[in-house]
């Protein structure tokens, strides 16, 4: 069992993939293993990264915690702030725009009444805008967590799309391969 | 239908698992190279078959390997550029999906060509499930004595890993990259000392994409004179080509360097046409940051001649009248498309892809994605057009890295070629707020 710091612990199988990551560095650069770490933290602690849950990973990596809150600040994937349940990231860049996807963003706004980086009352999605996602000959599209949902280029695709969303638990991948 | 070098059995049922890649001739090159050629006979193989880097520049690869330093007892790396964010490409997310065993196997020869023992294959954090379809292919080729310690019995060693990125575009540039790789900000580093003397962990290193990596084991297997032989001139082999916006048939295509665009925009075999039967109004030929081409210089030259899917050809007529072909992410517009809101759109994202080391990228991409969301809101002013032609001249060249020339030549070259779009805009803005505003080059002409 790791050890706990403000109440922040991993569990065993998040442990042993962050452990696995540690180990593709050298010897003393264990810090390249961040990235990696940051994201089993966001996937173990409800899609965001705490004070509490960057300081744990400053110590695991024995570094100082600004190391990790520089890295945070930097790449959009980490979230600082509480999200819903399933956080909703839609493609904005050109390619998708050409096949619809400003219309798109417009009815998930439109239809679970909040507005760009707002999360619904339910807790259920929040919504957040990306640039390109690498999936430009199959948008409009989204992704949630680990997965694309491409080709929504209809009001019934998103509702049928909200609607699987809503009936769907969070999975952590590696939990499932341990 | 040309030579299929990368994807000749992407569609076969089970070709991401080593049984069936092996099936098909799969680690071949791996054989060839570890047990009958030295390093630097792989490495002349690759300048032989003139491949360029197939990620955007089209650096020459084998030039490129030629440049690694090779200091006693300092290890060296391979680094895969898996870190596709440029926006209209999404050729390696599917390559590496579909065939993961074809990058491994580029990976452990090209590395063996290095003389690296630990490689990376460095992916966009978004791509995760990539992420876990390449690991496990990895975890297949350390079970089949192909990765790890002396593969096949050769005395080589190799570890292959995946690391991946967390969001950011500017780790698509080689230096940034490295940067993530260490575990910091993807801020670009100034170079000289290029990666091949100073790069990962301050050891020699040499960054490729994707597709460039898995173009290796075609040229060990059938030598580098053969690969020549394909394409057209300087633009040798077969290309992945990513397809999108307003055509009939989006995705990737590989296709023998010199195809003409006509055909290719056209032809049922590749894009298949303007969809819903429009006219083309204009193509970005090279992925978002090359310069947009109008429908008239997109199919033939200034000259007149046809133009044609290489890398000299499609910048035929220089930033005047020419473009790139970049990372072969070609996007399609239709006659209904705004040009001016899809600038807006590039230029945000430039804003918010900046890394913000370098003044003239961070304030000037943020400028630019101001002036241009005024205009598209209706509240421009008929000098915005030459401030933006102005803040774009004063951010390309003056950046530590590229991304300050990629957001400032779709702006310029967008204001080059349709001019009288963004005048229009400008003039009429209560219908220049509408989105996706229809214009067909007839200032007159107002919104059905």
């Amino acid at each position: 069992m790791a050890e706990t710091i403000n109440e922040v612990k991993f569990s065993d199988a998040g442990m042993a993939e962050i452990q696995r990551y540690i180990s593709h560095y050298p010897e003393g650069r264990q810090k390249s293993a961040i990235l990696p770490i940051m994201h089993v933290a966001q996937a173990e602690f409800g899609g965001w990264l705490s004070p509490q849950a960057m300081d744990k990973i400053a110590e695991i990596l024995n570094i100082q915690p600004i190391e990790v809150y520089e890295v945070a600040t930097f790449y959009t994937m980490f979230n600082l702030k509480p999200v819903g349940k399933h956080v909703l990231e839609v493609c904005r860049t050109g390619p998708c725009c050409l096949r619809g996807a400003d219309q798109v963003i417009d009815m998930l706004k439109e239809k679970l009444n909040i507005e760009e980086g707002e999360t619904t009352a339910d807790g259920m999605f929040t919504l957040k805008p990306v640039e390109c996602l690498a999936s430009c000959g199959t948008g409009p599209m989204l992704q949630v967590r680990e997965k694309f949902y491409e080709n929504i280029d209809s009001e019934e695709k998103l509702d049928q799309f909200l609607e699987t969303m809503r009936n769907t638990e969070v999975e952590t991948p590696y939990h499932q391969a341990q | 239908m040309g030579i299929k070098i990368l994807t000749e059995h992407i569609n076969v049922p089970g070709i991401e698992t080593l049984e069936v890649y092996r099936k098909h001739g799969g680690y071949r090159s791996v054989e060839k190279a570890l047990k009958t050629m030295s390093p630097d006979e792989v490495v002349e193989e690759v300048k032989t078959s003139g491949l360029r880097g197939r990620g955007g520049a089209g650096f020459p690869t084998g030039m490129k390997w030629s440049f690694l330093a090779k200091p006693e007892g300092v290890p060296r790396y391979l680094v895969c550029n898996a870190d596709e964010s440029e926006p209209g490409t999404f050729k390696d997310r599917y390559f590496m999906e579909k065939t993961p065993h074809s990058l491994i196997e580029g990976m452990i020869t090209s590395s063996y060509a290095l003389g690296a023992n630990t490689s990376y294959i460095y992916i966009r954090g978004e791509l995760m499930f990539v992420l876990r379809i390449l690991e496990k292919a990895i975890a297949e080729a350390y079970a089949a004595g192909l990765l790890g310690k002396n593969i096949l019995g050769s005395g080589y060693d190799l570890d292959l890993h995946v690391a991946p990125g967390g969001g950011a575009y500017i780790c698509g540039e080689e230096t940034a990259l490295l940067e993530s790789l260490e575990g910091k900000r993807g801020n670009p580093r100034n170079k000289p000392p290029f990666p091949a003397v100073k790069g990962l962990f301050a050891s020699p290193t040499v960054v490729n994409n994707v597709e460039s990596i898995a173009s290796v084991p075609w040229i060990v297997n059938n030598g580098g004179a053969e690969y020549a032989k394909i394409g057209i001139g300087r633009s040798t082999g077969t290309k992945l080509f990513s397809c999108s916006g307003n055509i009939n048939k989006p995705g990737v295509y590989e296709i023998e360097l010199g195809v003409p665009v006509e055909e290719f925009i056209y032809s049922d075999e590749y894009c298949g046409g303007i969809w819903k039967g429009k006219q083309l109004k204009a193509v970005v030929p090279g992925g978002s940051s090359v310069p947009i081409l109008p429908a008239n210089l997109i199919t033939k030259t200034a000259a007149g001649e046809d133009r044609l899917m290489t890398y000299e050809s499609l910048s035929d007529g220089g930033f005047v009248s020419g473009s790139m072909l970049g990372s072969g992410a070609f996007i399609v517009f239709d006659e209904d498309q705004c040009i001016v809101r899809n600038t807006w759109n590039y230029a945000r994202f430039y804003h918010h892809e900046s890394c913000g080391q370098c003044s003239p990228c961070r304030e000037g991409t943020g400028w630019m994605e101001k002036v241009l969301h005024r205009i598209e809101h209706g509240h421009g002013h008929q000098q915005d057009i030459d401030l933006l032609v102005s803040v774009a001249k004063q951010i390309e060249g003056n950046t530590i890295c590229p991304l300050g020339d990629a957001a400032a030549w779709p702006v310029a070259s967008a204001i080059r070629h349709f001019r009288d779009e963004f005048e229009w805009h400008i003039k009429h803005p209560k219908e220049a707020i509408l989105p996706g505003a229809v214009y067909r080059g007839q200032l007159a002409e107002t919104i059905a």
